[in-house]
């Protein structure tokens, strides 16, 4: 396993929001990680991240626990929630890339822009781009360190469907073609369907996680998860 | 000759000075502007106005108090704000009133000691300051004429006068340095100040070198920056570090009340034409520059204030920019018009 995630609790001044959660992610694996809003997706994502570090449990990248060391942090590529980027901000594409980049090497961002088809673009500024170019920008950004691991916090969220697919396609090539292991949070039952191989649904505790077939012919947890879903979305109202 | 005044010591410093300030000044405002955090230079130079009076009235040399003091301000400032969640805009407010609220309680009731008064660099600055050395001429021409039997009675007077005139010179003394402090004092600077300027600017643009990467990563967005091992806390509180040097010199050339002109005004001008990072930088850096060095040049022949001078220039090259935006002259990016 390549993460491990034991008995992973977070608690928000009495509330909680993740409740003993466990499961493992094997090298190469495609892990769609579904759940309604307010599930404690983002919360298991600032974990694993390193952003929330007041949890109970251990969270273990490549077998060493995330709290002895940051080191993991480099071998991961992360793509946050839509972006929010100043229109203003004066930094070209490339130069987004070759700030986040550890060593010095102009051929990789070229490479990386091309994996996303954002090559002839290099030279515009960030601001000047739709959502859906500047995510896969952020895919781009997320390359330019060579990562084994990709996580995708609902990285389609507001982008149109045409990008969308796009945004798919380059996941399932980096995915097959790059051996990237990838983990993706998402509210598309029919996308985490086609693309990921393995799932995990969450509602603050987890009640699946395991082969993708398993979980989508399921009737009685298929149900289960609309059930769920329509419970939280009537709470948030 | 029309530019003999710059052969002037005096000039040449300010120039000098006036180049090092401009560098530093907008490299380091480019990156508080785009942490929409512009006015924090604002406040640290009226934090650092505190730290003069502080300086004054505790008997250490004061731009060296309010370097300490504006930094430390910032430091614990935002060690707060980052507690309790204050906002940026909150957080400025409070650390420029209380900078300001300590500055004119301490300058209230700090005295000027004798031996400032015998600094006769300082003395020659003073307005009037020829009219208390004739009053003292001619005391003593007087006093020479007296008979000995009305000495001692022309020696109580000359004391009580003394004590007045010193009384009139530690007021004057007062308000001069208050108003240097807030409106610039560039061609009062000395030899030891341009080198202090000079090592202090040299300093800032290594720092800025080495870190800017990860600098620029964390102005772009701290979570990503922090998710790719940045430690971006630290990399923020060099930032309000090296932001705390640059107002405290900078208030030299504009004071504090202009200090903000500085790290602001050549930045939003260049982010109107800067198709990159690099562009926009290296703009800035010439906006910031031709106003410092232009401003020096047009005020001393006209008898103006430096001070506003080089702010009013910046403020012309923004208004041209923003013209030329407008009517689209020249192609440039960022800061779209907004149309009706």
């Amino acid at each position: 396993m390549i993460v491990d995630i034991e008995n992973l609790s977070v608690d928000y001044s009495g509330i909680k929001a993740l409740d003993k959660i466990s499961f493992g992610i094997a090298e190469g694996d495609f892990l769609g990680i579904i759940g309604p809003n307010g599930a404690g997706k983002s919360t298991l994502f600032r974990c694993m991240l390193g952003l929330h570090t007041g949890y109970d449990g251990t969270i273990k990248f490549f077998d060493k626990d995330i709290h002895e060391s940051k080191k993991y942090l480099s071998q991961i590529g992360y793509v946050p929630q839509k972006p929010v980027i100043d229109k203003n901000f004066p930094a070209t594409i490339r130069e987004i890339l070759a700030m986040s980049q550890h060593s010095n090497n102009p051929k990789k961002i070229d490479d990386a822009l091309q994996k996303v088809w954002m090559h002839e673009l290099a030279d515009r500024r960030i601001g000047d781009l739709s959502v859906g170019q500047q995510q896969r920008v952020f895919i781009a950004k997320a390359l330019v360190n060579s990562p084994k691991i990709l996580v995708l916090d609902e990285p389609v969220t507001g982008i149109d469907m045409y990008n969308q697919d796009l945004f798919f396609q380059i996941l399932g090539d980096l995915n097959k073609k790059e051996k990237i292991s990838i983990i993706w949070s998402s509210h598309d039952l029919d996308a985490v369907e086609r693309l990921a191989n393995k799932v995990a649904c969450l509602n603050k505790t987890l009640f699946f996680h395991g082969i993708s077939e398993d979980f989508f012919s399921d009737e009685e947890m298929m149900k289960k998860y609309s059930e769920t879903s329509m419970q939280m979305h009537m709470h948030h109202h | 000759m029309v530019f003999e005044f710059l052969s002037d010591q005096s000039v040449q410093y300010a120039l000098i000075s006036g180049i090092a300030i401009a560098l530093f000044c907008s490299t380091v405002g480019l990156f508080l502007v785009l942490r929409k955090f512009a006015l924090f230079g604002d406040a640290l130079a009226h934090t650092a106005f505190g730290g003069v009076a502080f300086g004054l009235f505790i008997g250490v040399y004061p731009l060296w108090a309010a370097y300490i003091v504006s930094i430390l301000g910032a430091l614990g400032l935002t060690k707060l704000r980052q507690r309790f969640d204050i906002s940026g805009d909150a957080a400025v407010a409070i650390l420029l009133t209380s900078g300001i609220a300590v500055g004119i309680i301490l300058f209230s009731i700090t005295d000027v000691d004798d031996h400032q008064l015998d600094d006769e660099h300082d003395v020659k600055q003073l307005n009037g300051i020829q009219n208390i050395e004739e009053s003292h001429d001619e005391e003593s021409h007087d006093e020479e004429s007296h008979d000995e039997e009305s000495h001692d009675e022309e020696s109580h007077d000359e004391e009580s006068h003394d004590e007045h005139d010193m009384n009139d010179f530690r007021d004057m003394k007062h308000a001069h340095d208050m108003e240097e402090f807030l409106f610039g004092s560039i061609l009062q600077i000395k030899q030891e100040n341009v080198i202090t300027i000079l090592i202090l600017c040299v300093i800032i643009l290594i720092i800025l070198r080495i870190i800017y990467k990860k600098l620029l990563y964390a102005t772009f967005s701290e979570e990503q920056a922090k998710v790719s091992g940045i430690p971006v806390e630290k990399i923020n509180y060099l930032l309000i570090g090296m932001s705390g040097v640059a107002a405290v010199t900078s208030m030299q050339l504009v004071g504090v009340l202009l200090v903000s002109a500085l790290f602001v005004i050549p930045n939003v001008s260049a982010m109107l034409y800067g198709r990159s990072f690099k562009q926009t930088i290296t703009l800035s850096t010439s906006f910031s520059l031709f106003s410092v060095v232009m401003g020096i040049i047009i005020a001393i022949p006209f008898g103006i204030e430096p001070s506003g001078c080089i702010v009013l220039l910046a403020i012309g090259i923004l208004i041209v920019s923003l013209i030329i935006k407008s009517t689209g002259i020249v192609k440039t990016a960022g800061f779209s018009p907004k149309v009706a």
